[in-house]
Order: structure tokens, then sequence, then C-alpha cells
């Protein structure tokens, strides 16, 4: 019997876990794939909003702005790459009004740093800018971040905190009980849990509907992106957004926190809850919106495209409630990745006033190793590592400089990485220039010698994406 | 671990072990070759198929025979080398900064550097082709690693993007080993490979090339399940009306190959746009004295044949540098009338005979290679048939050079 | 009958055409060298193919391997059945045989490395 069963394990999940994993308590973490950080956490605009989109008096309003507030400590903690770059909404002179009400809203949800600039200043600031745009809001909190990194992080903690990750889990029916909720999974596991979370993102509504609660629904919205090559990332040194429209904020460009740029998300509401297809009109979408901001980006150096979907819930805004000891927490569409610890931390706090939480667990372990910490080394650090184990002298990936250790590192940490890409979300070992031309071979015979599967066992994400057949020859 | 060295040679390929020869045989012996994989002879390892070496050895050879016999070369001259060992950054005042499991991290203080790391295949990612992300897409180069290295079947039912050679040589390999392969797109209306790898390796097994045809769609949730592909029209778009699916579990990408300049850029040599390499005088030399470049870290070549050729170039100049010998001569650009893509070396700085090597844009038949200096033709040379694929050659003479009158040979293809 | 045929023996691909008479070569044009000459021959009676694969290694792995000499066109889907079968010495060397006249067509298969490097 556990305590707590958390439902999805992307950011929000992860962090819900990370948070209530510091008492002393039974915590599991359910997830359908092969790994965590899966659905939209793999894929969104890695930004940490300064808070002053959502409608004052929402929950996006109150989650933003608390969740960036306390972005930078989180981040630090749990060793994941933080950038405060700053953002600007940027508007061109017909566009000025919206610009103005932007402020106005960001100062009414207390978001600090905001300042309106005028088109000379903003020139300045980022001379690849399209020249015709004549005013924009700078938000000084505006930052970046890793949500793939930051889910691991934080689901790493909790695991090293000794809460349960099963993988694989696919929930397909919960049962009421008197003292709980069985949770059964597609694959025939069962397992008992007082309390629940559901932060299961698109399916959200599914999981509402197993524990008979059913009054809203989420409609997956798609969200197509490209990622340049490093070579671009410095070509906007803050995030550029456009005046936001009912659907979003638009086609943004940004830097990540590794080093590329980021363009996107196109916005198109669908109803299937796995299509992450990229389309050639989206393709033509975020070329013509970033150029509208951002002048000549070089479109011939995206290394890869993708897609993820945002969970848009019925009400308009996070649906985060408790009953009968189901903590819902549906449609965390945008700004959910900045919302995150915000929403962790209240759904702590839903616990701890129900009584289910008790003390804190004596060794409670608040941080974790960073995951890029080796590169981050000086050379004497480095050597005296790589004397204790050569594999850290071993580059595996060439384009981004992974070493063999660090691989092998990624695979025995918690949460292990077990598939070839989620070897590359914890590493970034085949996410460079090449995406993995030089260095697959090598991950995935790393991957079958340190879990003892064969080589042909090992999958790109797990489940049928399977990455070679069988031998060609000799024994089988 | 802090060491100096005469001549470092970054890569242990064809081209590093070619340049190391030379170098030696020119009379330097402090050489160290740095190679990042396991073994000397670099991407030839992989290339098990044969028609490697009819220039240099006479005979047809596979990759591994042609790496084996510069293997034995460097090993009979007991020049050093260093296996599983990446170079991270050079810098202009010819600092190696490289990395191991035994030596750790290191710095090694060269006299001279040879840059030959080759080069590596244009990733999907770069192609923006819609569709799912779904296991089954590799660059054909990787396809080849794991059949021919690893000894396993990435695919059973293949289509091949891309008519490059190392694409053909994969239709032939997977079918050999029992896949199917359904179809090579071309997106040109041409090949850019070899004619015989053509016949060869497609022809022989039926593998149809679908010239001016391209892969506009990916299908598969977890493993491709097939592709839609679709005849491009003369601005290489996709019609619409001609898309066609094709069930298959394995996409094969092998649309081009390009320098792997990165330690290039690190120390700021400065790259030719168009050849993705240094830019390099008739010794290799690049912008920095005593670094040079050699094989297709400088261009893409298509016979590793001429990548040893150009190879001993570099590594006879880097011992002439190291020896302190200087060259004389006034500075000539080669420039091209852009039917002729890009010329290497792009200037020639001496007065000897220089083999300059070039590609053309397109295929032309019936037309001349013209070389001028002014109004002055100093080449002019027949060919019944020019194509981007193959590479072509002209020898300017040192006595042309001598008596070049402007700073300019232009470098034209004309009918 | 005119065959037309792109040369295989070197890179320059040569395009040849050959006149043919009930299987009888009458001309041959297009052929820049006398090997040019002697496919053209081959290649419209009898086409040969060197082949080149993997050979399984005792013990796990593959090792590259070729026919010394060039086979039957025909003959080279049943020739990788056979190879497929053997199991080449770990000690093997480069140039070694690892089949002797493999299906009588007078080629040896040659491993084309050392299997240990």
């Amino acid at each position: 019997m556990y305590d707590i069963a958390i439902i999805g394990a992307g950011v929000v999940g992860g962090m819900v876990a990370s948070a209530l994993s510091k008492y002393d308590i039974k915590i599991c973490i359910l997830e359908k794939q092969n790994d965590v950080a899966m659905g939209a956490t793999r894929a969104n605009s890695a930004i940490v909003h300064a808070g002053f989109d959502a409608k004052e008096g929402t929950l996006k309003a109150r989650f933003n702005v608390r969740g960036s507030e306390m972005m930078e400590e989180v981040a630090a903690r749990l060793g994941v790459k933080y950038k405060r770059n700053q953002s600007l909404v940027v508007g061109f002179e017909h566009e000025r009004a919206e610009v103005e009400a932007i402020y106005k809203r960001g100062l009414k949800n207390g978001v600090k740093g905001l300042r309106l600039i005028e088109k000379e200043e903003l020139q300045t600031l980022e001379p690849n800018l399209n020249p015709e745009l004549s005013c924009a809001l700078l938000a000084e909190t505006g930052a970046i971040v890793c949500p793939y990194e930051l889910c691991i992080a934080s689901v790493g903690n909790a695991m090293d905190n000794g809460a349960e990750l099963m993988t694989g889990f696919e929930v397909c029916g919960i049962d009421t009980e008197e003292d709980g909720y069985l949770i059964k999974s597609a694959d025939g596991r069962v397992i008992k849990t007082k309390y629940l979370v559901n932060s299961a993102g698109v399916y959200s509504d599914r999981i509402a509907e197993m524990t008979g609660d059913c009054d809203f629904k989420i409609t997956p919205r798609r969200g197509e992106y490209m990622l340049l090559d490093k070579e671009c990332g410095n070509f906007t040194e803050r995030t550029i957004f456009h005046t936001p429209t009912k659907m979003g904020k638009g086609i943004l460009v940004s830097p990540t926190v590794d080093g590329n740029l980021l363009l996107g998300p196109t916005a198109t509401d669908i109803e299937d809850k796995e299509d992450t297809s990229v389309t050639p009109e989206g393709f033509a979408t975020i070329f013509a919106k970033a150029s509208d901001n951002v002048a000549n980006i070089p479109f011939n150096k995206v290394i890869t495209s993708f897609c993820g979907l945002r969970s848009v819930g019925s009400t308009g805004d996070f649906i985060v409630k408790e009953r009968n000891g189901v903590v819902t927490l549906g449609g965390i569409e945008s700004p959910g990745l900045t919302s995150a610890p915000a929403i962790a931390e209240y759904v702590e706090g839903i616990f701890k006033d129900k009584g289910v939480l008790g003390n804190i667990k004596a060794d409670y372990v608040a941080t974790r190793k960073p995951a890029h910490y080796f590169s981050t080394l000086s050379m004497e650090e480095k050597n005296e590592i790589i004397k204790k184990d050569p594999a850290y002298g071993r580059i595996v990936c060439r384009c981004e400089g992974i070493t063999e250790g660090e691989i092998v590192e990624a695979i025995r940490t918690n949460p292990p990485a077990c598939d070839l890409d989620s070897v590359k979300r914890r590493t970034r070992g085949g996410m460079g220039r090449c995406q993995g031309g030089f260095c697959s071979p090598i991950v995935v015979g790393l991957i079958a010698r340190e879990r003892g599967i064969k080589f042909e066992d090992v999958t790109k994400f797990g489940g049928g994406s399977i990455i070679n057949y069988y031998k060609t020859k000799g024994d089988k | 671990m802090s060491v100096k060295a005469d001549l470092v040679i970054i890569g242990g390929g064809p081209a590093g072990m070619s340049a190391a020869v030379a170098a030696y045989d020119a009379g330097i012996r402090d050489i160290l070759i740095l190679e990042r994989d396991t073994s000397l002879g670099g991407i030839l390892r992989q290339c098990i198929h044969n028609g490697f070496g009819l220039h240099r050895f006479k005979e047809e050879l596979t990759g591994p025979e042609y790496a084996y016999r510069y293997e034995l070369m460097v090993r009979e001259r007991n020049i050093p080398f260093k296996l599983n060992t990446m170079v991270l950054d050079i810098t202009q005042d010819k600092v190696v900064t490289a990395i191991n499991g035994e030596d750790g991290l290191f710095e090694i203080e060269a006299k001279s550097i040879i840059l030959a790391m080759g080069c590596r295949e244009r990733p999907k990612g770069a192609l923006n082709i819609s569709g799912t992300r779904p296991a089954g897409i590799f660059t054909a180069g990787t396809a080849q690693r794991f059949v021919n290295m690893d000894g396993y079947m990435p695919g059973k039912k293949v289509v091949i993007l891309g008519s490059g050679d190392i694409g053909l040589i994969m239709a032939r390999r997977m079918t050999l080993e029992g896949a199917k392969v359904e179809a090579v797109c071309e997106l040109m209306p041409y090949s850019g490979g070899l004619a015989r790898n053509i016949e060869q390796c497609l022809n022989d097994f039926n593998i149809p090339l679908m010239l001016s045809h391209t892969v506009v769609e990916i299908h598969g949730k977890e493993r491709v399940t097939g592709v839609t592909i679709a005849r491009v029209d003369e601005n290489r778009r996709p019609i619409y009306e001609s898309r066609q699916y094709i069930e298959c579990d394995t996409l094969l990408l092998s649309v081009g190959l390009l320098p792997e300049n990165e330690l290039t850029k690190s120390a700021d040599i400065s790259l030719d746009r168009i050849t993705g390499g240094a830019i390099v005088d008739q010794s290799r030399q690049t912008k920095i004295e005593g670094v040079f470049a050699c094989g297709n870290v400088l261009h893409v070549h298509d016979l590793v044949d001429y990548v040893s050729e150009e190879s001993e170039i570099a590594g006879r100049s880097a011992a002439d540098y190291i020896k302190g010998k200087t060259t004389t001569g006034k500075d000539i650009s080669l420039i091209t009338d852009g039917k002729v893509r890009y010329t290497v070396p792009q200037k020639i700085s001496a007065e000897e005979n220089v083999t300059v090597y070039f590609r053309v844009s397109d295929i032309y038949r019936n037309v001349r290679i013209v070389v001028r200096d002014g109004e002055s033709i100093l080449v002019n040379k027949k060919k019944q048939k020019v194509a981007p694929g193959e590479m072509e050659t002209v020898t300017i003479t040192a006595d042309m050079i001598k008596n070049i009158k402007g700073n300019t040979l232009s470098f034209s293809i004309e009918s | 009958m005119t065959r037309e045929l792109t040369c295989i023996v070197c890179p320059k691909g040569c395009q040849l055409k050959v006149e043919l008479e009930n299987n009888k070569i009458l001309s041959v044009e297009g052929y820049t060298c006398k090997r040019g000459l002697e496919y053209a021959n081959t290649e419209c009676t009898a086409p040969m193919r060197t082949l080149t694969t993997t050979a399984p290694v005792v013990g796990g792995g593959v090792v590259p391997v070729k026919t010394d000499k060039p086979v039957p066109k025909e003959l080279m889907l049943e020739c990788m059945k056979v190879i497929n079968t053997v199991r080449v010495s770990p000690d093997a060397k480069i140039g070694d045989t690892v089949i002797e006249n493999i299906l009588d067509t007078g080629a040896n298969v040659i491993t084309t490395r050392n299997v240990k490097v």
C-alpha cells in the first residue's frame, strides 16, 4: 500500500514527487512510457515565463509568478541548467496598445522587473530583430531552463529519497475502495494507494474519468518546433515573443540553456492525443512568423524538428483540485513548466493540511548531482576522475563531447536511462549536429552491456521502437 | 601530461596515415597521430566493399584492405599514434588539447598540425521531412556501421533517400543480407553516385532509382511503417498529385557529406563556403602557417586514392615547414564561374606544378574546361561529360605559373 | 540487338554499347581500356561480380570477407548463404582463406582484415 501514487511522470508529476519525497511516506510514480518526460515535457518552449501573460486572478497567473520566483533555487538544488536571459514581447507600431496592456497586466500579476522599451534600445539589445519593430516589453525575470532535464532531476531526486518509479505502467482502470484506490496497469500490474495525484497531461481527463470525476476535457494543442545548430545559439540573447493571440504566445525565438536556437511553437487544436508529427504547414508557419520578429534566421542550420502536445483544459485555466483524496492537475498547458514548482508546493500544502505527510525524513537529500557536472570541471578535476575511471576519457558523442563515463553514469543513476533517447535526454549524447549518426551504435552497445540485455533488444524509446531487428549471421 | 611534437596529425584515417607516411619519408620523425576510434583506418573500416586502390595500388581493394596497407606503412616506420583519443581544441599557436582514458586531458605543443578529421553525414534534421519521428531512420553510414561492424540488421524493408555512393552501396549490402530495398529516391534529376555503383548496387538487384523524387512524409509511431514519396518539379518542390505511399520499416539517408571542421573553426581558420573545408594553397596550408588540411575534412572526395594523393602533399609540405623551407612566389587566387563550383586549392603561392581538383555544379556534355589568366587561355581541355559526382583535375605547370600576369586564374566550363 | 552497359571495372563508369546477335558479340563501343572490353564480353555472356560481405566469427561478431576473384553474378545470394554458415577463427589474419573454391566457382573467400584489431 502506497501513501501517494502519482500518475504521469512529466515535469508536473516529477516536481510533485520531489516535493512529497521529503516526507516519511511511501510514494510511487506511474508512467506509461519507457522513460519520464515523454509527453509535453519533452517538447515545449523551455521558457520560465515572467508571468505577465495570464489573466489576473487565474491559477495560471498565480502559479506562474510563484513558479518563476522559485525556479532559480529549484534548478540550482536539482543541478539543472537555468539562465535568466530575460524576455522581450515585441510589437509593431500598430500593436503598441497591446504591448502596453501586457505590461499593465504584468504589474497587476505582481511581476517584478518589467519595463517598456522603444525601438532604439530594442535594436541595441537585440541587433538581429526585424528593424520594423517599434516597441517591446522587457521582462528581467524571463529565463530559460531545460524542461526534460528538470523533470529527470526531480524524479531522480524523488527516487533518491525512496520514491518508486514504475515505467511501462499504463493506467487502464482505477477502483475506489474504502481505504484508497486500486490502480491497474494495462500489463496486469496492480498497485494500491491511499491518495493519488493525477498529473497525466493530455490524458488527465481520462484518468479523472476513471476516478469518477469527469467535469473537464483536455484538448491537445499541437506545437511544432525547429531547433538550430549551436552555431546559432547567440542569434538572440533574449527570448523573443510576439504580442500574443488567443491561441497562445505565438512563435518565439529563443536560445536554449544548451546553446541552440529554438523556434516555435505552432498552435493547432486536435483530438488525437498522440499526434506528434511535424507538418509542412508547421515549417511554413514557423518560418514566416519567426522571420516577422527576427531577421535573417539561418534556417539552413536546423538540426531537428519536433512537435509537442499542450494539454489545454476546457475551463481555460489550470485545473487544480482535490476530491476524495484525488488531486487533479489538469490542463497544465503553458506556463506549465514555469508553474510546476509552484503547483508542487501547492499540492504539498494540500497533503500537509490533510495530515498525510508527517515528518521530514531524517536522511532526506534535497540536492542532486548536476547532470552535466563533468563538462564544467577543470582539467585537473577531470583528470582525477579519468584516473579512477578511464571511461571518462573516452568521448562517445563527438558533437557534444560526451564521454562513455557520463553515459554509463546516466544508465546507472536515478531515474535510469534505459533506451537511446533517454540517454540522449540525460547526457546530450546524440543531440548534436550529427544527431547520433556516429555515436548511436556505440551507445546501443553501452546500454546492452550495462543493462545485461541483447544488442538488438535496445530500443530508441521503448515499446516497438526497435533499432536493430536481429544479428545478420552467426549464433543468434 | 604536456608534450611537444614536431607534427601532430588529427585523424588516423586514410588522410592522416598518408600524410604521416609522407612526412616521415620527408625526414620528420617526431610525429604523433591522434585517432578517436579504436583502431587506425577511419571510415574505411566499415566500407567493406571493393573499388578502392585502383589508382594507388593498381588493384581493387576493399576499404579495410586499403586501410591496412597504410596501417602497415605507419607501423613499419614506427610512427607513434594514440587511439581512442579525441582532439577537443586547437589554438592559433598550435596547441592541441586532446582526451583519452590513459592520458586523461592533455595538451601538445605542435610545430605543425595536419587536419585530417574526415567528414560526417548530413543528418535527417536538416531535411525537414514531415511526419513522425519513429525508430528506423538512419543515415546510410550508421546503418553501414550496424551491419558491417556490429553485425546487426537495422532494417528489413528499406527506402533510401539520396543516391550518394554510401546509399547505393548500402542498397546492395542490405539486399545481400536479406532485406528488401523498395526504392532509392533522388531529389536531383541525376545521381550523385558513381555510375558503376548504380549498375552493380541497384541494377544488379532490380532496385528502382527514382530520380527527381523525394520523401515528403515519414509514417509510424514506434518504428517506421512507411514513407510517402513524391516527384519534384524543376524547382525541387514536391508535386502533390504524385504522392505515393511505400510500406517500409526503414528509411536510410544518403543526402550528402559535410567536412568536420569544428576544430578548424576553433582555431579561427577561414573556411570555403562551398567546400565546407579550409581555404588552402597548393601545399594544403591553411590561413595559419604550419597548419595543413587534407582528405575529406578539406573537401569531400569520391575516391580514397585521391585522398591519399592529397594527403601526401600535406605531409610533405608540413615536413618542409618544420625544416624551415619556405616557398616564394606571388599569391594567385583561383576563381570559378559557377559551373565550376569550387577548386582545391583555392590559391597558389609557389612556382611548381599544381594539380587543381574541382567539381562542377551540374551535368554538362561536350564541354571544355578552360583556365584563363586574364584574356589568355592556359588550359583548354575537352570533356565528353562532367558531373557533380565526379571530381575533375587540371594541372597548372610551374611554367604557366611563372608567366602569369594577373593575380587570379579563372576556371570555367565552356561549350 | 544492342545492349547498353555501364562498365564497373573502375570508377570512370564508361558507357558501353554492345552489338549482339544470338548472344554472340559483334562489336563493342565506348570502352576506354582493355579491361572495359573484357567487361563487355563477360557481362554479355557470363556476368561476374566480386562479392564482399561479412562472415561470423567464433564467439560472436563478424569479420569482413570477399571472394578473391569474381563469381558468377547469379550465384551471389547462394554464396552469401554458404558464407553465413562458416565460423571464422578469432585468430584469423587478413587474407586468410575462410572458404576454398566456394560453390565450385574457383574463387576462395578470404578475410579482408585481421579479426583482432
